[in-house]
């Protein structure tokens, strides 16, 4: 067993051999080690601070908790803008054995329709199978009652609550809330991406934009723990979102649909304000347009047909519909006259039921020469002028003034410019003069155009919501408020901002106003018909309003111009005379006359001296 | 005392004094108390990086007990019957790892195991103990130092199995295996100048080796040493998370079941190749070098086993198998903290795995062999 060459070798020499070499590998070893020991405590010591930054970052995400949007509350405190909680019904891939089937029996139980089904599969390429991915949105608390029985038997299916807003009264309040819609790449540009995070809607129209930033609130935020996967393991820290703040109008619901009614299927709007303080009680623009379409996107065909409508219902007629304003200023020249002494009360002049610029030809015709053939007396001084709405008078009036006396004495009452109401969109109107004209045309004022002018016809424009403003000016002999549709913003009183008051002379209001009643109260008055059985007593002036200007000599025949090239009927008014609690402006589109609008006014203004609750 | 003194009859036999029941069964104490030391620490590492759970507890439990079983076994074999058996184990682990191309079955893009019936096994671990004990038992028949020729064919016989490992692939392994056969090389006092010209050989080679050797992933994983920020999620994913962990660990550890890296899943591999993470980003730097200390303690004495040996067969082959133990070590210690490229060379005693462990625990069987063969004649 024992081999020839052990006997001869060298144990000796073999054994100093291997522990020379065993001592280079204990340095070798020694040297690897301590450049381990050196490249742990580098990591570990000298990087600890940005490998633990690290570490945290990887597994602390914050998710945005969304604050609840304000609601908006009508003057007792009824609901008018609401956050309904509406249901999602989800899937998650990973709590169902046979998600296809899942999906399949899924699609037979809710109706889903290809579209949404196609939605869903988007979705869910882009989630985790942990996640939930919605396949019906929207569902209400009575459509989530009638599948949810076995829901729950069928694992996979969650449902989740959220809030979208609810606009319970639909079209009637439209125009004055406007609506939100679903947060677009545009809006996201303007944002806080912060505040906005995880934030579905945002205000788009009228008050729900004018009021976004305090509607939205403060989103809160979790800090919660995720692994790898990108799954919630548990909240580290929370701060609660902080809700928006609810707004209170104005606008009392029962006035509102008063108006509503009151107008009927007649193109127009309605404004009417509280003269204490510029509130808007109630504010309609016909046709409408249910805003509950927007909240979620509405379909493109709905869209097509609102933008496409001939009758504009997207349009907001109270404060960006302009429109000739007709004799419903005659009150305001009047009174600006008196004060710049151009007439007294007592000034009379001839009416022969037309009117001639000296050395000229043409003929201004007063409305009662297509009636009456012939004016309204032998001769007409303010108070007739106003309850009878004479033009002779004014266009006499106008003429002596010129447009640049009669511009002065009109733009204290708002004309011509934005009253600041909190809505959107609110427009100009035009209150000409020879300086506007120049700028806007570049043509010279002539003489004929000041005619026209002195009964709010021509260039002058104004909004439903001027007028409105014009005549609380009146009923508060001068006292002016903006016209507010909010009044309180959570505690805060937003509404009431008090202008600079105009001063009005007692006597020359009184005059003014005299001839307002009669516009009603006498029996020769322009909206006489209005005043049977009215139990106050109401100031109003009556307006018509050309859409297309007439031919000279020409009658005017209503029958035979088309119903859209008929004259739009205008009406403003205030009551009671003695101490004003709601001032109304009523424009009545292609309604022929005032009679379209007057009526109107005298609905609302019962509705509401019949029965007016309190700010 | 000469070496031939082994071969009488009851020379093994010692009368002077009782023998401790350590002595009887061969095994060496002071070189499995560490070990057993380093075992408990692990397991503990694996219970946390395995969230919790006792089913991979008890698997690697098992795996102990095996592992213990087959080095209680091993440590009563004599050591000339190892040397020669061991030109018959090495041909029978090259013969296995050659048959891998048309018999192995595959695991992640990688064949490396053989089938039969129902042991599955990799011949590249047979090759690991096979290794060391064929090329010290041939450079040990031809004389110390060996001779030009014996060196360039216990090259050879290193080479061969070392390739058909790497073409699995497996570059991990295929570095143990080649290490444990160098090292009896070196051991045995192959001169300078020629190990110089080795090293310059290999270094020559790296060159046509990345260009027709490395497969792409493994190209990728030498490449994410130097740049992990390239590819975040991807390729220096694994790298740039276990830094974290590391990192994140600091001096004293988030504690034990506390480290975020691991249970959140963002480390992988995190109960084998990359538990050194778990155990530093739980522990600190404190339990890393608490760890490093009980493999010191191993090395030392597995040195210290092969300084004392009494034939030239036992040194060479104990100071292989310590000096292989130490590659595993600094492989994967190295590849987790990003200084080495990531190759399956699993932490000894530490990662969880039965292969490694039986392996690693058999060439300890064999070290506490030649450790108590020592003392048995030395009295």
């Amino acid at each position: 067993m024992l081999r020839p060459l052990d006997a001869l070798r060298d144990t000796r020499r073999e054994w100093m051999i291997n522990r020379s070499r065993l001592i280079a590998a204990l340095l070798g070893i020694s040297l690897l080690l301590t450049a381990l020991v050196y490249r742990y405590y580098s990591l570990q010591i000298t990087q600890h601070e940005d490998f633990l930054t690290q570490s945290d970052r990887n597994r602390i995400r914050v998710e945005v908790i969304p604050p609840t949007r304000g609601q908006i509350v009508d003057r007792k405190g009824r609901l008018l803008a609401a956050n309904k909680p509406t249901f999602v019904i989800g899937v998650v891939r990973e709590r169902s054995a046979n998600s296809e089937a899942l999906i399949l029996a899924l699609t037979e139980r809710l109706s889903l329709t290809d579209r949404e089904l196609e939605a869903f599969r988007e979705r869910s390429e882009r989630r985790r199978p942990f996640e939930s991915v919605p396949i019906k949105l929207g569902l209400d608390d009575t459509a989530l009652a009638s599948v949810a029985v076995d829901l729950h038997a069928m694992p996979g299916v969650v449902v989740d609550a959220q809030l979208t807003r609810d606009y319970p009264y639909g079209e009637a309040l439209s125009h004055v809330l406007g609506y939100v819609g679903r947060v677009s790449a545009d809006d996201l540009d303007e944002l806080d991406p912060e505040r906005y995070r995880g934030t579905l809607h945002i205000g788009k129209v009228g008050v729900e934009k004018r009021y976004e930033p305090l509607l939205h609130g403060k989103p809160g935020f979790h800090h919660i723990e995720t692994n790898a996967h990108g799954r919630v393991l548990r909240v580290l820290e929370k701060q609660a979102p902080e809700p928006g703040k609810n707004l209170r109008l104005y606008l009392d619901l029962d006035l509102q649909r008063e108006a509503v009614a009151a107008l009927g299927d007649q193109r127009g709007a309605i404004v009417a304000l509280d003269p204490a303080t510029g509130g808007v009680l109630a504010m309609v623009s016909n046709p409408s347009y249910d805003a509950n379409l927007f909240v979620e996107g509405i379909s493109y065909s709905d869209y097509a047909q609102l933008r496409g409508s001939l009758d504009t219902p997207l349009l907001n007629r109270a404060v960006q519909g302009q429109y000739p304003p007709g004799s419903t200023i005659k009150p305001l020249i009047g009174l600006g006259a008196l004060e710049r002494d151009f007439v007294t009360p007592d000034t009379a002049i001839p009416d022969p039921g037309w009117y001639r610029l000296p050395g000229d030809d043409r003929r201004y015709r007063d409305w009662t020469l297509r009636v009456r053939g012939t004016g309204h007396a032998e001769t007409v001084d303010l108070h007739m002028a106003i309850a009878e709405s004479c033009d002779t008078y004014f266009y006499d009036l106008a003429h002596r003034m010129g447009i640049d006396t009669m511009a002065e004495a009109l733009q204290p009452y708002g004309l011509g410019q934005r009253t600041g109401i909190d809505t959107t969109g609110e427009q100009d109107g035009i209150l000409p003069n020879s300086q506007w004209k120049r700028t806007a045309l570049g043509e010279p004022w002539y003489p004929g155009e000041t005619i026209s002018a002195g009964i709010g016809q021509g260039y002058m424009l104004a909004t439903p919501l001027q007028l409105a403003q014009a005549a609380m000016m009146l009923a508060n002999k001068g006292e002016s408020f903006v016209p507010s549709v909010v009044h309180r913003v959570g505690d805060l009183t937003v509404g009431g901002v008090q202008r600079p008051p105009r001063e009005i002379d007692e006597d020359d209001w009184k005059a003014v106003v005299a001839g307002m009643v009669d516009v009603v109260h006498s029996p020769r008055g322009t909206a006489a018909s209005i005043a049977k059985g009215i139990g106050y007593q109401m100031a109003g002036k009556t307006g018509t309003s050309q859409v297309v200007s007439i031919a000279q000599d020409a009658i005017y025949d209503e029958d035979a111009i088309s119903e859209r090239n008929r004259n739009h009927g205008l009406f403003i008014a205030f009551a009671p005379v003695e101490k004003p609690r709601i001032v109304v402006a009523v424009i009545a589109e292609n309604g022929g006359g005032s009679g379209a609008a007057s009526p109107v006014a005298r609905r609302v203004i019962d509705a509401w001296l019949g029965e007016a609750g309190d700010v | 005392m000469s070496e031939y003194t082994r071969f009488l009859e009851g020379s093994d036999r010692d009368f002077s004094r009782a023998q401790t029941p350590a002595e009887r069964l061969h095994l060496d104490v002071v070189l499995l108390t560490p070990v057993l030391a380093i075992a408990a620490m692990g397991l503990f590492v694996l219970f946390s990086a395995s969230d919790g759970d006792w089913n991979t507890l008890n698997r690697q439990i098992r795996n102990f007990v095996v592992g213990f079983g087959v080095l209680l076994v091993v440590a009563q074999v004599r050591l000339d019957t190892l040397e020669r058996w061991a030109p018959a184990l090495y041909l029978a682990a090259l013969l296995l790892l050659l048959m891998i191309p048309f018999f192995g079955v595959g695991a992640k893009g990688a064949q490396r195991w053989l089938s039969l019936g129902v042991i599955r096994f990799q011949p590249s671990e047979i090759m690991k103990i096979a290794m060391p004990l064929v090329v010290a038992a041939w450079i040990v028949r031809h004389g110390l130092p060996p001779r030009l020729g014996v060196t360039v064919v216990a090259l050879l016989m290193i080479a061969l199995p070392a390739a058909a490992i790497a073409v699995q692939p497996d570059l991990g392994t295929a570095i143990l295996v080649a290490a444990s056969g160098v090292f009896v090389v070196f051991m045995a006092g192959v001169s300078w100048w020629q190990i110089l010209s080795g090293a310059l050989a290999a270094l020559a080679c790296i060159w046509p080796a990345w260009l027709y050797l490395l497969r792409d992933y493994q190209k990728q994983r030498i490449l994410t040493l130097f740049d992990p920020e390239a590819d975040r999620l991807g390729a220096g994913w694994n790298i740039i998370q276990s830094k974290t962990a590391i990192g994140s660990g600091g001096w004293s550890g988030k504690g034990w079941l506390q480290g975020t890296q691991s249970h959140l899943d963002f480390l992988p591999e995190s109960q084998t190749d990359f538990i050194i993470a778990v155990l530093a980003e739980e522990w600190g730097l404190r339990g890393v070098l608490a760890l490093l200390v009980l493999y010191g303690l191993v090395v030392a004495r597995g040195l210290w086993i092969s300084f004392t040996a009494q034939t030239s067969y036992g040194r060479l082959l104990a100071s292989a198998i310590t000096l292989t133990f130490c590659v595993y070590v600094i492989v994967n210690m190295g590849m987790v903290a990003g200084v080495l490229p990531v190759v399956g060379v699993p932490l000894p005693f530490v990662s969880f795995g039965g292969t490694s462990i039986v392996t690693l625990l058999l060439g300890f069987g064999i070290l506490t062999a030649i450790s108590t063969e020592k003392r048995i004649l030395s009295r």
